[in-house]
């Protein structure tokens, strides 16, 4: 709560203007951004689905899409949840070690996610200007994948962070890793519904 | 959960800039950075002004004689554009809201001030961005809407800076709209409730609400058709399969609401207008809030309005018919509010109140214009004709950048501490609107008759009204030179306002004019009641707030 200071005191609050004590609302900001954030991956996949429902796939339209790949993907990335909420596990305790060590498997299970999805691009029938369906298959992958790409490095900065007794991030200060736990769980839950309307529908 | 944030810290003093070199820095103070968003916002203004006046000037012989046809679709299109993302949007939201939402929530800046730094930082170079995308090989030629496959066939250079230009602009409005919703939600002073928020609190709720919402969309919108324009995909392009109607409803998708984010704010200043100069309670205070949010609401399902003549379906034209009729009802509620207000009061005529009266005008003419063109009927005799153009500048014009008008000669003498020349103001109030009329309701006749918009060249018996039209913007153009003299004499010698001028009971105008750093020396008053005017137990307010 912010914090009013009596008039008399108003001299002494002066001097430490940094002490004003106020509710944690920067998750709260940061909620307000993913959900204008979903709401561009909305835009996204009303104009997959209106496309879908109203254009026709051409005669000579090449759109396949396999479902190994995509399927080891989200498990990929269902885990990597997983293991960044058992790494928030150990930072409340004050487990530096395990900490780093789930930090770095969700990491590594990112970065993976990423190359996988390059795979695929590279093994697919279609290039981005071959028709309307390949083009928005692209695009939202992409998007996608430019999340979890933004969402990798700075995993690896909180997992630079959170080293004992240098980084800055520990059970006092744990909002950075909250901030990026909670963008990491929305990443997963657009690939989640990217998947079933783009594989599965 | 409470930590201890650093949180609205200047940096030390020998690091921040003073006097007005503070203008034109990373600075963290919310009253500077809503200065900045009114300058920059009002620099902007003049420029799309002048290509105003150019279009004004061509349109007042039939023929393309002033300019090629080429530079007037460029002209027309930045002309949009500034208005829209450059002037009104910033200035109805960011330049008041950064001013006066802190004073109102009881706080000493805003929740993310480095943020709200940032979101301002952003307009200067995307608005040169767009300006100079004219010198390099022209500009956009699309209109505001750039709708493909215009956009995609036009030159590529201009759309393609246009792009993102609105894309840091849209970035810059969800940043704003962000700060604004954690500020009225998470920053109000202990013991201060949601329903006693002055009405401008509500308003700027409502719109950010809209902001996060709906600008996302343009910006998914404007990257595909990007990509559209670069990498020759077909979303939007219909000889590779793809379809120009999708661009159409995700685009008004964001920019029906962005009708409402640039007059909800409006709305919300008028009510902290109205009160003060005619000495009475804001009329309906409950009534007002749910207007607003209703207004929210509503304007997120009624964007295919804009879209009769594009082949919806009859299903379609019913329910967004029937939807932007219902708007009509929370903004009847606002309108007879006001006038409510305004009944019976003790109304001092001074400029701020003239402008908020013309106003009210204005808004219920464009108001009548948008319910009769939500009917479909009607619409589609009138679809892209000057009809619209006209519907649309007496919102937007006569809506909100008369409630800007209004505001400055409000909020100047709380701002710098010195009084506008109030029959300087006048003067401009009688020459704005009757240069306003002039030149924008003959449109209404001029789209009636068939005369399309965006087109350099027009049947020759438009000729007499265009001209008449012509001389109204001449008129809009002459009343800026007292407004601006009045602000330059005014600021250098003006008479000494005192901390409260209009002896208004909302928060602002209990602290010093212009306000310290941090708002108020010591405690923030509570003001539970903002519009205890004239009732038997004000005197007990304004004892309660000394």
């Amino acid at each position: 709560m912010t914090s009013i200071v009596p008039r008399e005191q108003s001299s002494e609050r002066k001097k430490d203007l940094s002490n004003e004590e106020h509710e944690d609302f920067r998750l709260f900001g940061l909620i307000a951004f993913l959900i204008a954030d979903g709401m561009t991956f909305a835009g996204f996949f009303a104009a997959y689905l209106t496309f879908k429902a109203v254009n026709p796939i051409g005669p000579d339209a090449i759109y396949e899409l396999e479902l190994p790949l995509p399927t080891l993907n989200t498990v990929l990335l269902l885990v990597s949840s997983f293991t960044f909420h058992r790494a928030g596990k150990f930072l409340e305790k004050n487990d530096s070690k395990q900490c780093q060590k789930w930090l770095l498997i969700t990491g590594v299970l990112g970065v993976a996610f990423l190359i996988s999805q390059m795979f695929e691009y590279f093994t697919l029938p279609f290039g981005l200007t071959d028709n309307l369906f390949a083009s928005t298959f692209y695009a939202l992958t992409g998007f996608h994948g430019l999340h979890v790409t933004l969402g990798s490095i700075m995993i690896m900065i909180i997992w630079w962070q959170t080293r004992v007794p240098f980084g800055r991030v520990n059970n006092k200060n744990k909002f950075p890793f909250e901030a990026v736990e909670l963008y990491w769980h929305f990443v997963d839950g657009i690939w989640v519904v990217l998947f079933i309307i783009l594989y599965l529908l | 959960m409470t930590i201890s944030l650093k949180q609205s810290t200047p940096p030390p003093e020998k690091l921040q800039p003073t006097g007005w070199l503070k203008y034109l820095s990373f600075s963290l103070d919310h009253k500077v950075i809503g200065l900045q968003y009114l300058v920059c916002g009002f620099l902007f203004y003049l420029i799309g002004g002048s290509l105003a006046g150019a279009i004004r000037v061509e349109l007042t012989s039939p023929l393309s004689d002033f300019m090629p046809r080429e530079v007037y679709n460029q002209v027309l299109t930045l002309h949009g554009t500034i208005m829209i993302f450059l002037w009104i949007v910033p200035v109805v939201n960011g330049a008041f809201g950064n001013y006066l939402i802190p004073f109102y929530v009881g706080a000493r800046d805003m929740a993310f001030p480095r943020l709200n730094a940032v979101a301002f930082w952003l307009i200067p170079p995307s608005g040169l961005m767009l300006i100079t995308s004219y010198f390099i090989n022209g500009a956009a030629q699309s209109g505001w809407t750039a709708y493909p496959p215009l956009s995609i066939t036009t030159p590529a250079a201009g759309q393609i800076i246009w792009i993102l230009s609105v894309l840091l602009l849209g970035g810059s409005s969800i940043f704003g709209g962000i700060n604004f919703i954690a500020t009225i939600l998470k920053l109000r002073r202990p013991g201060l409730k949601l329903m006693q928020l002055p009405m401008y609190c509500w308003a700027m709720l409502g719109t950010s609400i809209l902001v996060v919402l709906s600008t996302p969309v343009l910006a998914g919108t404007l990257i595909l058709l990007s990509f559209d324009i670069v990498a020759h995909t077909g979303f939007f392009n219909p000889s590779l399969g793809g379809n120009v109607i999708v661009y159409q409803h995700l685009f008004w998708f964001y920019s029906h609401p962005a009708v409402y984010i640039m007059v909800l704010p409006a709305f919300g200043l008028v009510s902290e207008i109205l009160p003060i100069h005619s000495r009475k309670p804001l009329f309906g205070y409950t009534t007002m809030v749910f207007s607003i949010m209703g207004i929210v609401v509503l304007g997120l399902v009624v964007w295919a309005h804009h879209m009769f003549t594009s082949g919806t379906p009859p299903w379609m034209r019913l329910f967004f018919t029937i939807a932007t009729a219902f708007i009509a009802v929370p903004t009847g509620i606002k309108f007879f509010n006001w006038v409510a207000t305004l009944w019976g009061g003790k109304i001092s005529l001074n400029a701020a109140m003239l402008f908020a009266c013309g106003f009210i005008i204005n808004f219920v003419l464009g108001g009548i214009t948008g319910v009769a063109l939500a009917q479909v009927p009607f619409d589609v005799h009138v679809h892209d004709t000057y009809f619209v153009v006209a519907h649309f500048h007496y919102i937007v014009y006569g809506g909100s950048v008369f409630v800007i008008f209004s505001s400055i000669y409000h909020w100047f003498p709380k701002v710098t501490g010195k009084m506008l020349n109030e029959n300087l103001g006048r003067f401009h109030f009688i020459i704005t609107f009757i240069g306003f009329n002039l030149c924008f309701a003959p449109q209404h006749w001029l789209g009636l008759n068939g005369m399309p918009r965006r087109v350099a060249e027009y049947d020759p018996q438009f000729q007499l009204i265009n001209q008449i039209s012509s001389i109204g913007a001449l008129l809009m153009a002459l009343s800026t030179l007292p407004f601006l003299w009045n602000i330059l004499q005014s600021s250098l010698y003006g008479d000494d306002a005192g901390d409260n001028p209009w002896n208004a009971l909302t928060p602002e105008w209990l602290t010093s004019s212009p306000p310290p750093v941090e708002n108020w020396e010591g405690e923030a008053p509570l003001v539970l009641e903002p519009y205890g005017y004239g009732e038997k137990d004000s005197n007990k307010t304004r004892e309660a707030i000394k």
